[in-house]
């Protein structure tokens, strides 16, 4: 039997519900085990994406973020749940895809897959619930209903750790969407091949196309747009403080939220104080209404 | 076996010539690799906005929504250094309003008439629409051609529908609708703005579309277009304006119809006595590149008028 030609994939990032190439056609390689060793074999050519595929990007997460925001919250939670579910079925895929990129053992990459799953979930019970936590009706000395509901913000930038790919990733984007925003995310620029992998599951997870957009590539080509660009609203970010800094100044530019992190092992992904409603509450407006009750 | 119409076509064609549809697509697909930034790209873009006619013609138009239209076309954005538009384009009974808002401004009142868009009126009443848009005030009448004649090959009762336009308007320019998505090729673009170029007067216009249907103004039509003005002044030394309208919504698209007017007509063409864009939404579009271009910030669309409850 004549053996088969291999057929290998070639890395796509997955923006407005599509798989395309950086509109610049640039292309960065990674390696087994890593960009930082440089040695292993050629695992693929990843899109080296440029800020003109971040602004294409921000349209079509305003585009799909509309009608995500109008959802009912159930029927967010069920999405987000139902990717928990791609994940989970497919969890060995990704795992292996944890391991050749290098970012860890195989056994601490099963176990950061599990992780990822159980964030979603977690964060797929909120969709319901953190109105009614973070949401209120406030006494007041006068004759009026004065309550306080949750809005979503609008787009919201990502740009993920380099520790934990996928969990970390995960982490920021799912607290993101819960409430009805939509995000553009920048991967890992080390390990960026997972969030290939994630871009997958997300097109099979009921996800409307748009809502969650991934990028990958270079931090420090794309970092200065993702500060300064006026359509995003917010940024999630795990940075060095230098970045840091540099995301405020645009930031205060464009009138934008940051909630930064400091890179560097600070954040333990794996650690339930990673996940809770503070992180939803972080990318929410609060809308205060004052309603006239009986004369 | 030929009909009637067939050889009048035909007559028509062997006298000015047909288009190579596979040569315009090929041509025009060029129009779009060019690389233009920086300063280069600033001045297409403010240039963009002096060609523009500010459009609006809506069932629900009113003298207000008018009134806010010519304050827009006067001071597009509040940067001081983004020019006023060339006209705003309305219907023919608006035409005193905008004439009011715009007194002081060197910016025409264009209107469309003779029964915009689809022209099935008798000819008198069109003729009396376009007299009255002109006494009104109207700086510029937008004419729709009768495709129903043209397309069965009447091509005398179509320039004479257009000589009488021409003849009411007075000293108001011309411009004249060829509708051309209802024209089915290139060859009858083609032969549909020669008919008109023919009775028009130099100053005037010829323009792709009401923006009324769909397949407008693509790059391909206004290529047909140019070319045509470009061989018709090459034989009379007439020169003929054109106006892309319907369907040119953002600034690299603008951009790029730039870059076809300079390629084939050259720098004559470049201004606003000679190109213009048929449009609503596109001068929030230029304003809003302009913005990032001085600013290197990108825009949230919001900002601007037309998008203003936009997510």
């Amino acid at each position: 039997m004549p053996s088969r030609l291999p057929v290998t994939k070639t890395p796509k990032v997955y923006v407005g519900g599509q798989f395309i190439r950086s509109e610049s056609g640039r292309v960065f390689p990674v390696r087994e085990g890593g960009n930082k060793n440089g040695s292993g074999a050629l695992l693929g050519n990843i899109p080296q994406c440029t800020r003109k595929d971040l602004r294409n990007a921000v349209e079509a997460a305003a585009k799909a973020g509309a009608d995500w925001a109008k959802r009912t919250p159930y029927n967010r939670g069920q999405i987000i749940y139902r990717l928990g579910e791609m994940l989970e079925a497919r969890s060995g895929e990704m795992a292996d895809a944890i391991v050749l990129s290098g970012a860890g053992t195989k056994a601490a990459a099963t176990k950061e897959v599990a992780a990822s799953v159980d964030r979603l979930i977690y964060y797929a019970g909120w969709a319901d619930k953190y109105e009614q936590v973070l949401g209120n009706t406030n006494p007041v000395a006068g004759p009026f209903f004065n309550f306080t509901v949750a809005e979503p913000m609008g787009i919201v930038g990502i740009i993920a750790d380099d520790e934990a790919p996928l969990l970390g990733l995960i982490s920021q984007i799912a607290p993101v969407i819960v409430s009805g925003n939509s995000c553009v995310a920048l991967a890992s620029e080390q390990y960026p091949y997972p969030a290939i992998v994630l871009g997958e599951m997300l097109a099979t997870s009921d996800l409307p196309g748009g809502v969650v957009n991934l990028l990958t590539g270079f931090r420090k080509e794309m970092l200065p747009t993702f500060a300064t660009h006026t359509h995003i609203r917010g940024i999630s970010a795990v940075v060095n403080n230098s970045e840091k800094k540099e995301l405020q100044l645009g930031a205060a530019d464009s009138i934008k939220r940051v909630r930064a992190k400091v890179s560097g092992g600070d954040v333990d992904w794996m650690a339930d104080r990673a996940q809770g409603a503070y992180e939803i509450r972080d990318f929410i407006e609060f809308k205060t209404t004052w309603h006239p009750i009986g004369a | 076996m030929a009909s009637p119409s067939r050889s009048r076509f035909g007559k028509l064609f062997d006298e000015i010539g047909t288009v190579d549809q596979v040569g315009i697509d090929e041509r025009v697909a060029k129009f779009t690799t060019r690389s233009i930034k920086k300063g280069s790209k600033l001045w297409g873009l403010k240039t963009a906005v002096t060609m523009v006619d500010l459009t609006t013609l809506e069932g629900k138009d009113t003298p207000g929504k008018v009134a806010s239209l010519c304050q827009k076309a006067r001071r597009p954005s509040s940067d001081p250094d983004v020019p006023p538009v060339a006209a705003v384009c309305i219907y023919s009974f608006l035409v005193k309003y905008a004439r009011q808002w715009l007194a002081d401004t060197p910016i025409k009142v264009a209107s469309v008439a003779t029964a915009f868009p689809s022209g099935q009126a008798p000819l008198e009443t069109r003729l009396e629409e376009v007299r009255m848009a002109v006494g009104d005030g109207a700086d510029e009448i937008d004419m729709v051609i009768n495709r129903g004649l043209f397309l069965a090959g009447e091509f005398q009762a179509v320039q004479d529908e257009i000589a009488a336009v021409v003849e009411a308007c007075g000293d108001a320019a011309l411009k004249v609708i060829l509708e051309v998505s209802e024209l089915e090729t290139f060859d009858n673009i083609r032969a549909a703005s020669f008919l008109a170029m023919q009775v028009i007067r130099e100053g005037d216009f010829i323009k792709t579309s009401t923006g009324k249907a769909s397949g407008s103004a693509t790059l391909a039509n206004n290529q047909v277009m140019l070319e045509a003005i470009r061989d018709f002044y090459l034989a009379t030394g007439k020169a003929i304006g054109m106006k892309p309208a319907g369907g040119i919504k953002n600034s690299k698209m603008a951009l790029h119809f730039l870059v076809a007017v300079k390629e084939t007509l050259g720098d004559a063409w470049l201004n606003n006595s000679r190109y213009r864009f048929g449009a609503s939404s596109l001068l929030n579009d230029l304003v809003r590149a302009i913005d990032k271009e001085k600013s290197g910030a990108y825009q949230a669309p919001y900002y601007y008028t037309e998008a203003a409850e936009s997510y």
